[in-house]
């Protein structure tokens, strides 16, 4: 089975989406991601969706609960590069992620963990 | 066009071949009639000499008189839509369709085909003088095609009105969402009329799209010329801030006037943490100063943002 490799980069981990996501993808990039966070001591988490242009409120709930899931373990979590057609997807869905940060690129991505992890220390 | 699947409930005109005497009538009495008709259609109040001359509708009545000759001589059809009906019904459809354009109304349009009941039913009086049942059953069968063909017309022409009107909303759609770089990083969108649901897809899209193109991490939103927001707007106008916010972009909505801002409240609409200003220059200075911050070159944006003349 495949499965969506998490890199480490320092206090970060860092997740690229290349595949359409099915559900049980989604599962298992979750428990993947949560044991990683716990075992690498991860600070901030980077998702990046720019190559996901179809979402369903599966995949949707998905990221949402990621990103509690992430803060559980206290780290930050900041989801970058949505499609527009994903974007407005979701708002019509009526899952607007509410507590989850996004930023437009992984550049900005990795300013914005930067800051917030600079904010709580 | 709806009138090729049914819109003629009723039953095209029974004209026997065996019995009417229509089409023998039309043949022998063109010249009279259509002679008759250009009398009536003349005189006829409905008349517009402005934009049609005499010549142009002596052309099109005596094309009409030979093609609905043609139609009542092959009258085995029952059915409008066979195709029999095809060329008399292209050549009403292009007549109603250039009047439209020149500016007719459709009782001026359609007077075209009903003026000629009065030549035609004279016609037929004169020819069947003895006989009050067969003139009877010919002045129906004569008024069934006549107010068939004259429906026809109004019906093309408020097809082709509806058409344009149609594609003058979807010029307005385009027209009225622009996307505008300020600055480095931030975006206006001018809204300008009323936002219902279609509009609001389109402005999403366009706004998200430009946030992709040009990284920009600020949109401001402007309401100034939306007239009014009720719920329905509020919800759309939230909408659209909840998917910029997804793409990792801030929104902000400015040119909320005083008594907007106290609709909003007063139906309980809540815009939750999105950041609102009253005027577009105040929406302008507060995302220069916030991308000033983020940016390495900051202090420079900020010295020439201030010299920037307010445009709201």
């Amino acid at each position: 089975m495949d499965r969506i490799p998490i890199l480490k980069m320092g206090r970060y981990l860092l997740v690229t989406i290349q595949v359409d996501m099915h559900d049980q993808l989604a599962t298992s990039l979750q428990d993947d991601l949560t044991e990683k966070i716990a075992k690498e001591r991860a600070r901030g988490v980077l998702i990046d969706i720019s190559a996901l242009d179809i979402v369903d409120s599966f995949i949707g709930r998905m990221i949402a609960d990621t990103s509690a899931m992430a803060r559980v373990l206290d780290a930050e979590t900041v989801v970058v590069g949505m499609q527009p057609a994903v974007a407005i997807t979701l708002v019509e869905l009526g899952l607007p992620l509410e507590g989850v940060f996004t930023a437009l690129n992984v550049e900005k991505g990795m300013t914005l963990l930067h800051r917030k992890l600079a904010q709580r220390a | 066009m709806s009138a090729k699947n049914g819109f003629i409930p009723i039953e095209a005109p029974s004209v026997n071949k065996h019995t009417s005497k229509l089409p023998a009538i039309l043949k022998a009495h063109e010249k009279e009639i259509l002679t008759d008709w250009l009398k009536e259609q003349l005189r006829a109040l409905t008349l517009r000499g402005d934009l049609l001359n005499e010549a142009d509708l002596r052309t099109e009545s005596r094309e009409f008189l030979r093609l609905a000759q043609e139609v009542t001589q092959k009258s085995s059809a029952q059915d409008f839509n066979d195709p029999i009906w095809t060329e008399i019904k292209a050549m009403l459809a292009a007549l109603s369709r250039s009047r439209a354009g020149a500016g007719f109304t459709p009782a001026e349009t359609a007077t075209f085909v009903f003026s000629l009941k009065q030549p035609l039913f004279t016609r037929l009086r004169a020819e069947l003088k003895g006989d009050p049942d067969a003139l009877a059953d010919e002045l129906w069968g004569a008024t069934v095609l006549i107010d068939l063909l004259g429906l026809y017309t109004v019906e093309v022409y408020q097809d082709s009105r509806e058409k344009l009107i149609s594609r003058q909303q979807r010029e307005l759609l385009e027209l009225s969402t622009p996307v505008v770089e300020l600055w480095d990083d931030i975006l206006a969108l001018p809204l300008v009329g009323t936002l219902d649901s279609n509009r609001t897809q389109i402005v999403m899209e366009s706004l998200l799209q430009k946030i992709v193109e040009t990284g920009s991490s600020i949109a401001i939103i402007d309401i100034t010329g939306v007239p009014t927001v009720d719920t329905l707007v509020a919800q759309h106008l939230l909408k659209t801030v909840a998917a910029t916010r997804l793409m990792g972009a801030d929104c902000i909505i400015s040119g909320i006037r005083p008594q907007i801002a106290q609709t909003i409240v007063h139906l309980g609409v809540n815009l939750g943490d999105v950041t609102t200003k009253a005027t577009l220059a105040d929406a302008f200075r507060f995302a220069l100063q916030r991308t000033g911050a983020n940016l390495e070159d900051g202090k420079s944006n900020r010295a020439k943002g201030s010299s920037i003349p307010e445009r709201g």
